[in-house]
């Protein structure tokens, strides 16, 4: 079938399962846009930044497991999508982005919105492509696709010039793929699954610590299964969240640099940490010369480089979360781990996790209501800061695959695009985004694409009327030289979202908080709650960067804390 | 590819000394050999960051004990009628060619390990050196001595022969 190369886009991606764009035109891909009309079976979202796109089609992707799709112009078009695509390749989130590019005997003349983009998004790439041809087009994106969600996951960028969206060629997708690469096992080596096995008999005090590699292996049945057959106790990073349910009686909390007390003492005072699929980031971990002192460490990973990376792996296994589990479940014996338990019992009760008493409206206190009022399973979207933190240590996720952050690259602004991709790809789920006043301004621009595709969104502004992570630590590590984080021209953000047409209100008051809420669960569209709340307030406990478990700020009414020489 | 092998070795701060690339003994597929410094566990993750780079078919490491390692230099030399005689001669001891003689300087050619190199730079240097060119260490494992033993010698497929497992999903 001769078909011209933007033909071939679209068929490619039909016969890889898209349905979903997300994306925004520009004179290098026009030739693309331009066959849409053709193909009403890939439905386009028009965003208003090119980075909302690259984030939308991230959220999409973490709450379906598919494939997100982004398209953007050259140049700008296409460098406005490196954020997202930073942020996608940090957190292993499978998305193909397609950029123009500037006509073939353009290229390397510096012409109009001409930028060397497979440059540019080398390093935040899984794999990149500049396409010369439109015969190689289809190849291409069948190979694309399969890179973006084989192995450990990631973003794929496909750059294609513009006169070969024009240029016709012989159309036949490829039923192959023809690579010298190929992923990693998905099953776990049956010697070392062997080896953990003896470990975990052995051990008197592990821990399962659980990462996002979990969530996205959808292993959450089987971890259950492990962790109850084993009497393990499970602890779980930020991006591990909603992978384990936090009403189980096996479940600590979120360890780390923002992490519960018990959660972070657990891993110090384990003997062995059987890690599933997560990296040991330096969130986590801390000082890596002090983190987790007496264990033994068995690390289930789909990326063998994550293995040794930061944390010597006693047992090794290279494969997907679910299947090394269920290989596990077939060989493991019962354990009973009840003084462990119990030990880590008191310890909850001697270092809690609370939302403390005040008639301030504390935004701690908006998200422990959150989570009541949605029973723990709506799907919830977050920017990057205090109030993220606080999602994860108050949120009670209690189905698989619900937390939708920026966690690895922390991009700011991830909030509402994201939200408008998971709410798009799940419209069944309720969809709640928590934003800051900071990281909201960064992307706001994408409530008109809320509006115009009646997204029904949530959101919750939690406006400190600053950039309240970076204030935490000029209070705590710079002497309250509060420099460059105050906002004082804030938007009246009710305005705003009534500018919109999003239907909105401000509460300053501890009171309003559950009846608002309420509110906007009922609402049909897009909805956003501007929460003015305490500005004072810091997220505890803390674990100084480069410090370790010892040097935990619990409340700092009770240990002051102390500024370390090198942060 | 070099673009994709020295932006991930720069990016990950990974120290590299010396750095060759060309073409291998399967068309469509090139070989580079580096030389890393660092201790078997930057070893054994430079290695696996190289190997999941998609264009990268595989990754070995070649110790010191079981290869052969050789390097390759042009060094141009200033001369005078008083010290040609005189560098030939150094040149002939390392088993070196004079390649290009001209009035004041000569270009001498020599293949060796890096330290015999090294040693023929330092050499050198009294006289005079205006220009050093190095390849960059080459390296080959040794083959077997004994014909049972598991390295394999076969001639490899061309690339368009070496194909990815097909295995789906995650």
């Amino acid at each position: 079938m001769e078909l011209s190369g933007g033909k071939i886009v679209c068929e490619s991606l039909i016969r890889e399962g898209v349905d979903l764009i997300f994306g925004l035109p520009g004179g290098a891909i026009l030739p693309l846009y331009q066959t849409l009309p053709d193909y009403p079976q890939l439905r386009h979202v028009l965003v208003r930044h090119e980075q909302g796109a690259a984030m939308a089609a991230d959220g999409y992707s973490r709450a379906t497991g598919k494939v997100g799709v982004a398209w953007a112009t050259s140049g700008p078009g296409a460098t406005n999508l490196a954020t997202g695509l930073a942020s996608a390749m940090m957190d292993s989130v499978p998305m193909v982005a397609i950029t123009g590019q500037v006509a073939r005997a353009s290229i390397g003349k510096d012409a109009f919105q001409e930028t060397d983009v497979t440059g540019v998004t080398l390093p935040i790439t899984k794999h990149n492509y500049l396409v010369m041809r439109a015969d190689e087009i289809a190849e291409v994106i069948h190979e694309a696709f399969y890179i973006a969600r084989s192995g450990k996951p990631g973003p794929v960028l496909v750059d294609i010039p513009k006169d070969v969206f024009t240029e016709i060629a012989d159309f036949k997708y490829p039923e192959k793929i023809n690579i010298p690469w190929s992923p990693p096992s998905l099953d776990g080596d049956v010697s070392q699954i062997k080896s953990a096995i003896r470990l975990i008999s052995k051990s008197e005090r592990p821990v399962i610590l659980t990462g996002h590699g979990l969530v996205m292996s959808g292993g959450s049945t089987e971890l259950i299964e492990f962790a109850e057959r084993t009497d393990i106790p499970v602890v779980s990073t930020f991006l591990g969240l909603s992978g384990f349910p936090e009403d189980h009686p096996l479940y600590i909390g979120m360890p780390g640099m923002h992490g519960a007390a018990y959660a972070s003492m657990a891993i110090d005072e384990s003997d062995l940490i059987i890690a599933v699929g997560m990296r040991f980031d330096d969130r986590v971990t801390g000082n890596l010369q002090s983190f987790a002192p007496k264990a033994k460490v068995i690390h289930i990973e789909i990326d063998p480089a994550e293995i040794g990376k930061n944390v010597r792996a006693t047992v090794p296994i290279v494969g997907d979360a679910k299947r090394v589990l269920q290989q596990m479940l077939r060989v493991v014996e019962p354990g009973s781990h009840a003084d462990w338990l119990g030990y880590l019992e008191q310890l909850r009760r001697e270092h809690p996790l609370y939302v403390r008493e005040t008639d301030k409206l504390l935004p701690q206190y908006i998200i422990e209501k959150l989570s009541d009022l949605t029973d723990g399973r709506a799907i919830i979207c977050t920017g990057v800061g205090q109030h993220q933190m606080w999602v994860g240590q108050l949120y009670k996720f209690l189905e698989p695959n619900l937390l939708i952050s920026s966690g690895g690259s922390g991009a700011m602004g991830f909030e509402v695009p994201a939200a408008l991709g998971a709410k798009m790809g799940r419209p069944e789920k309720e969809v709640w985004t928590i934003a800051g006043d900071g990281g909201f301004q960064m992307t706001m621009n994408e409530l008109a694409t809320m509006v115009e595709n009646n997204v029904p969104v949530k959101i919750i502004l939690i406006n400190n009327h600053q950039l309240g992570m970076v204030v935490q630590w000029q209070r705590i590590f710079y002497n309250r030289s509060f420099v460059a984080t105050q906002y004082t021209g804030n938007p009246d953000f009710v305005k705003l979202a009534d500018a919109y047409g999003i239907p909105a209100r401000r509460i300053t008051d501890k009171s309003e908080v559950v009846d608002s809420l309420a509110w906007a669960k009922e609402e049909d569209g897009p909805v956003l709650l501007d929460f003015w709340v305490d500005e004072e307030e810091n997220v505890y406990p803390m674990i100084p960067p480069g410090l370790s478990m010892k040097d935990i700020i619990e409340d700092p009414s009770i240990n002051l804390p102390k500024v370390p020489d090198a942060i | 590819m070099l673009n994709r092998v020295t932006s991930m070795i720069r990016r990950r701060n990974f120290n590299i000394s010396s750095l060759s690339v060309g073409h291998s003994e399967i068309e469509g597929l090139s070989r580079m050999t580096f030389v890393v410094e660092g201790d078997e566990l930057i070893l054994e993750q430079i290695a696996k960051q190289l190997g999941k780079l998609i264009n990268v078919v595989n990754v070995t490491h070649i110790d010191n004990i079981n290869c052969v390692s050789r390097e390759f230099a042009l060094i141009r030399v200033q001369t005078t009628p008083d010290t040609r005689q005189e560098i030939i001669q150094i040149a002939t001891i390392f088993r070196a060619d004079v390649i290009d003689v001209a009035r004041n300087s000569m270009i001498v050619e020599t293949t060796g390990d890096s330290g015999k190199l090294d040693s023929l730079v330092l050499l050198l240097q009294p006289f005079g050196i205006v220009e050093v060119i190095r390849s960059g260490v080459l390296a080959m494992k040794r083959g077997p001595l004994e014909s049972d033993e598991s390295e394999s010698t076969e001639i490899r497929q061309p690339i368009s022969r070496i194909k990815g497992k097909a295995e789906l999903g995650w």
